[in-house]
């Protein structure tokens, strides 16, 4: 041990007596090494430049997902105008274009199914984050709720048709409306299922973050726990709960294959919540390839430019809303 | 005025005991749905189902092969495009954090994780179908990898700004230059972060269907050249799913449960992955 660090010392010792004495190989060396430097610096610059690149190319990779949806459905914002929006027919054979009945089949669905899963994701959100918080029970049903979001929409879709469809339709028939089966009432309901796991995982993480001063506060005063939830924790969370739902809404407006496979995809005005219809999604997906024309085709792109736009617009607002609420 | 505390705290306990079951019957249908699907698809999967084309109708003893090919080619084309741009961004926005383009360039990653799958299907549509002059499984993975880009870029961006910036520090103090800091030091230690970010993204992918309508678009027979129209497990799945014939519906319950259970054992070794090194999604 000692003798090699000794006999490195020496080596040492006598290579920088040799750079000593030799000047030649001194500037070869220190050549190399500002060579060498030189060298990194510029990679250094390179790597920078491409990180700032990156950065760049997401801003122009939404500006132009913009602008090409934009771009492309100029031919029918030039045909139809403005009135497109409220037309109520669709009739791509006569040449008629009314996205009427697609903007109500996707509000129909989306509001529906945000009220049918509200009080389950609600209660989840509560059951995790305030009841139960910790042990293996409550953490395996945190786990399974985002498996929720993790099943494939098509194998909701497929699921929908072979089991759902039957359900609602014996249901229909007791109800006495025309039993379908397909329609707007059954892809609200397999809606609702995929939503769930979006604002029950940040109204948990929301209702965790009440402070415990608070709560303690009220059960000081005699409150039960359920007047502490009804007027500590939920008043406080309020918004990161408002925010939980406007990404489940989100999601719902885009959602494609599962209602594609259960809505019934008539572009008929739906009667009632039972009637089969379409969503401003499904449509795009039933009639993209199948478009000729270029104001067709270019009337569904401009069904994805509202959609683009509404989901933006949504999303914004909830991300807003919670970074202000982590932020106090 | 005031009401009885007996009633109070009955109300109290009616309370929790409506979320408890709640809260459980949010779990109903992920059974229901498994179990169905289980039930369906277990008779048909045997070894000619994973190495057999689709049949057609009337034949029986059809399989998924192309499906199955055609599925892990999209991702792995998604991946290659997807991976290395997703974690430089991600690296960008943590080094960068006040920057102008910093925040714009993470305002767009937010967008982008709210667009609507279809929309992308469009945008790939005119972006690769229109000027290649036919569908492909090229423009099909780009759709992909535009919708995995941002699940990719949150994770490194959130992992790497976790990491204590006395790390950094140290190695710079060192004299290391800035890429061979980030790329020897930063990167290795949250890479588990990453990693599970990047099967996320995977695993959220791998059940796309919106995307591909117009840019894979589907095929019946084997193809692995991706400038082709290329058959994928959800597109079987839904074209099969709603064909009026018992031989093809039975097919795609045996590519559903494939489906789900590759997709929910990559979910659920993420899961396991986070837990074990502590990483916060």
């Amino acid at each position: 041990m000692d003798t090699s660090i000794n006999n490195d010392l020496n080596t040492r010792s006598e290579d920088a007596l040799r750079v000593f004495t030799s000047p030649g190989k001194a500037t070869v060396k220190s050549a190399k090494r500002i060579k060498r430097s030189y060298r990194q610096i510029k990679t250094e610059n390179v790597f920078r430049r491409t990180l700032t690149i990156m950065g760049l190319a997401m801003v122009i990779l939404v500006l132009g997902i913009m602008l090409t949806l934009i771009v492309q459905s100029i031919p029918s914002i030039k045909a139809l105008g403005i009135s497109y929006l409220w037309g109520k027919t669709w009739d791509p054979v006569r040449n008629i274009y009314g996205a009427f009945p697609f903007l109500i089949g996707t509000l129909l669905t989306s509001f529906l199914a945000l009220i049918i899963s509200i009080p389950f994701s609600f209660a989840t959100a509560i059951f995790l984050g305030e009841y139960y918080p910790k042990g293996w029970l409550p953490n395996l049903l945190k786990n399974t709720v985002e498996l929720i979001a993790a099943v494939p929409s098509v194998i909701y879709g497929f699921w929908g048709i072979a089991v759902l469809v039957p359900i609602v339709r014996s249901f229909e028939l007791k109800m006495g409306i025309d039993p379908v089966g397909v329609g707007i009432f059954t892809s609200s309901l397999i809606l609702a299922v995929m939503i769930i796991p979006y604002a029950a995982s940040l109204g948990r993480s929301m209702i965790q973050m009440v402070p415990s001063m608070l709560k303690e506060g009220a059960y000081s005063l005699g409150a039960t726990r359920w007047e502490v939830i009804r007027s500590v924790i939920l008043p406080y969370t309020k918004s990161g709960l408002f925010a939980g739902v406007l990404l489940s809404l989100g999601r719902a407006l885009g959602e494609t294959m599962a209602v594609t496979m259960v809505i019934g995809n008539t572009s008929l005005l739906p009667k009632n919540i039972f009637s089969p219809g379409n969503t401003m999604a499904s449509v795009i997906a039933n009639e993209f390839t199948e478009a000729d024309r270029t104001v067709y085709l270019s009337a569904l792109i401009e069904l994805g430019l509202v959609l683009f736009l509404v989901t933006v617009v949504i999303n914004m607002i909830g991300k807003r809303i919670i970074s202000r609420f982590t932020k106090e | 005025m005031k009401s009885p505390v007996k009633y109070r705290i009955g109300k109290s306990s009616g309370f929790q005991v409506l979320t408890i079951i709640l809260a459980f019957a949010c779990v109903v249908p992920l059974i229901a749905i498994l179990a169905y699907i289980i039930k369906a698809g277990i008779t048909k999967i045997n070894w000619q189902f994973f190495v057999n084309l689709p049949k057609p109708v009337g034949e029986s003893g059809g399989g998924i092969a192309n499906a199955l090919v055609g599925s892990i080619i999209i991702i792995l084309v998604a991946s290659i495009i997807a991976i290395p741009i997703g974690i430089l961004c991600g690296i960008f926005l943590s080094e960068n954090k006040k920057s102008r383009l910093a925040y714009w360039s993470r305002l767009c990653v937010d967008i982008l994780q709210g667009v609507p799958s279809i929309v992308i299907g469009i945008v790939a549509y005119f972006w690769l179908v229109k000027p290649l002059g036919g569908f492909s499984a090229l423009s099909g993975s780009v759709a992909l990898a535009i919708m995995m880009l941002p699940i990719v870029i949150r994770s490194t961006e959130e992992t790497l700004k976790l990491l204590p910036n006395t790390l950094q520090e140290a190695a710079f103090a060192l004299g290391m230059p800035f890429h061979r800091v980030i790329l020897k030091v930063v990167v290795p230690c949250g890479i588990s972060g990453i990693l599970s970010g990047v099967m996320l993204s995977v695993a959220r992918i791998a059940g796309e269907t919106a995307p591909l309508l117009f840019t894979a678009f589907g095929n019946p027979y084997l193809s692995t050249n991706i400038t082709k129209p290329m058959q994928s497990l959800p597109l079987l799945i839904f074209n099969y799913a709603t064909s009026p014939y018992t031989d093809w519906q039975n097919l795609a319950w045996g590519a559903s449960l494939v489906l789900l259970v590759w997709v929910l054992l990559l979910n659920i070794f993420t899961k396991l992955i986070t837990r074990r090194w502590k990483v916060q999604l």
